[in-house]
């Protein structure tokens, strides 16, 4: 930890497009100082690289408060860098000392194509949840509140899950590029509630076919995911995904709803 | 057939064949260590034990069938599973940093194979008695014991059987979130169970090529 400002060395992955190559390129950046954020330190090296009339580092990043998603790279070696629970943009530079070096790279995942330099297409997130990610509700006068019972373990649970943002660090951080976590986060934050109920089984089955279909690979259980997330999601919810999506499978009622599906497909 | 196949499309369900194959093998890995503890009560109870199994060929074959076939199933979909996981990361990182993951469970590509090597060498060493001493189809006993007198061969078993004490390791934990077998009041349990289920095999069958090298386990006893 330290007080003064900082001078740190950057390897930042650079890459034109999704089809060029990528390498890291070199910079120097000084004056950086402890209270920064992560990204106002690549805000520093942009406005560096600006002034010399070269491209600034193309990054994602919105509300800069840990809520939105919107941000995250790989800081030398680990999702969001080497603080749990915390987004990219929440990293700050006092866990860097003067003189560091910092590899930083993006999301790699051939589901998460890279667009420019640390910005990944993150649709494949989106097709996930249109397969089976929502619930059907009924339009027309607003229902009382609290007119369904939830048992609280069970509303607990479900928030949770719902903490996801959405950031694809689960995906990053898998050996396997797996997006497991943040498809089990979903499916159990509608399917635990009793509002979800209708479509658990077949949104289960729809969902993970479709992560399969975008080409997100398996889980093997490193756990990863969940040392990555910054909003710790747990990989019990994994557990429960394929409890759920075993029963999808095996109970005759859900392979009706699947085939009359298929149909309308 | 045609719901089966469907089935398999997805990983999860790859991966729930490999639990339940793997929860089998497992099985017959720990029968097999209880039979063989036999070695320790002498030539003619285990020696009797292996007349025992060879009496009823019908029910000994059918079992080594079936568990061909359970490999069988657990490799095929390990090794579809390895190489959609391998396109699903095509460019690497430069140095990835392991947060959560054990050595066991980065080293399941690597301890399975090497298992499944050593199986094939036992199954020609003590089954079909390709052994570089003195083999005898009714004799198990001469046969464990001249193996193991050989420090290559006794080697050779120490470290399959390491390579199977981690494989179970990582797969005894892995298998119950594949099957989604999660609850909070005993989740704690699963890796406690699966460290001790992994070590007690392991113990058991490093025990026997240690105790004949030692010269606890001898021909004369």
């Amino acid at each position: 930890m330290s007080q003064e400002n900082m001078k740190l060395t950057l390897h930042v992955w650079r890459q034109s497009g999704p089809q060029a190559d990528g390498f890291f390129e070199t910079h120097k950046v000084s004056d950086i100082s402890p209270h920064m954020s992560f990204l106002e330190m690549l805000d520093v090296l942009n406005e560096q690289l600006v002034e010399s009339g070269k491209d600034a580092v193309a990054f994602e990043h919105d509300c800069r408060e840990g809520i939105c998603g919107s941000c995250g790279m790989v800081v030398n070696g680990m999702a969001h860098g080497p603080q749990n629970l915390t987004t990219t943009c929440q990293l700050h530079m006092r866990q860097y000392k003067d003189g560091d070096e910092i590899w930083i790279e993006p999301w790699r995942a051939s589901a998460f194509p890279v667009l420019k330099d640390l910005v990944v297409e993150r649709a494949a997130f989106d097709r996930i949840i249109q397969a089976g990610g929502y619930v059907s509700v009924r339009t027309g006068s607003a229902p009382d509140a609290n007119e369904i019972a939830i048992p609280k373990r069970y509303a607990d649970s479900a928030m949770d899950a719902a903490a996801c943002i959405g950031c694809g660090a689960c995906v990053a951080a898998c050996p396997n590029a797996s997006a497991s976590l943040f498809t089990a986060a979903k499916v159990a934050h509608l399917g635990l509630l009793p509002q979800g109920q209708p479509e658990r089984l077949s949104r289960v089955a729809q969902m993970v076919m479709q992560h399969d279909l975008e080409g997100f690979g398996s889980c093997t259980n490193h756990g990863e995911c969940e040392a990555a997330c910054p909003k710790g999601i747990s990989i019990n919810f994994i557990a429960q995904m394929n409890r759920d999506y075993l029963k999808s499978q095996l109970l005759s009622a859900s392979s009706l709803t699947r085939k009359t599906a298929e149909k309308h497909a | 057939m045609q719901q089966v196949m469907r089935i398999t499309r997805t990983n999860v369900a790859l991966k729930v064949v490999m639990a339940l194959t793997g929860l089998l093998l497992f099985g017959f890995v720990v029968g097999h260590m209880l039979g063989n503890l036999q070695l320790y009560a002498g030539p003619e109870t285990i020696n009797g034990y292996a007349a025992l199994l060879k009496s009823m060929p019908g029910l000994l074959w059918a079992a080594r069938i079936g568990l061909l076939l359970l490999v069988v199933a657990h490799v095929v979909c390990a090794t579809i599973l390895a190489t959609r996981n391998a396109e699903a990361r095509s460019t690497p990182y430069r140095k990835p940093k392991h947060q959560r993951s054990t050595y066991a469970s980065r080293t399941m590509y690597w301890s399975g194979p090497i298992l499944a090597f050593y199986i094939v060498y036992h199954l020609a060493h003590l089954t079909f008695g390709f052994a570089p001493h003195e083999w005898s189809y009714t004799d198990v006993y001469s046969n464990v014991v001249l193996g193991f007198q050989q420090p290559l061969i006794a080697g050779i078993y120490i470290v399959g059987n390491l390579a199977l004490g981690i494989h179970l390791y990582h797969g005894l934990w892995s298998l119950c979130q594949s099957l989604g077998l999660s609850h909070p009041r005993y989740n704690r349990y699963r890796t406690m169970v699966a460290t001790a289920a992994a070590l007690v095999v392991t113990i058991g069958n490093i025990s026997f090529p240690i105790s004949v090298l030692l010269g606890v386990v001898t021909l004369a006893s």
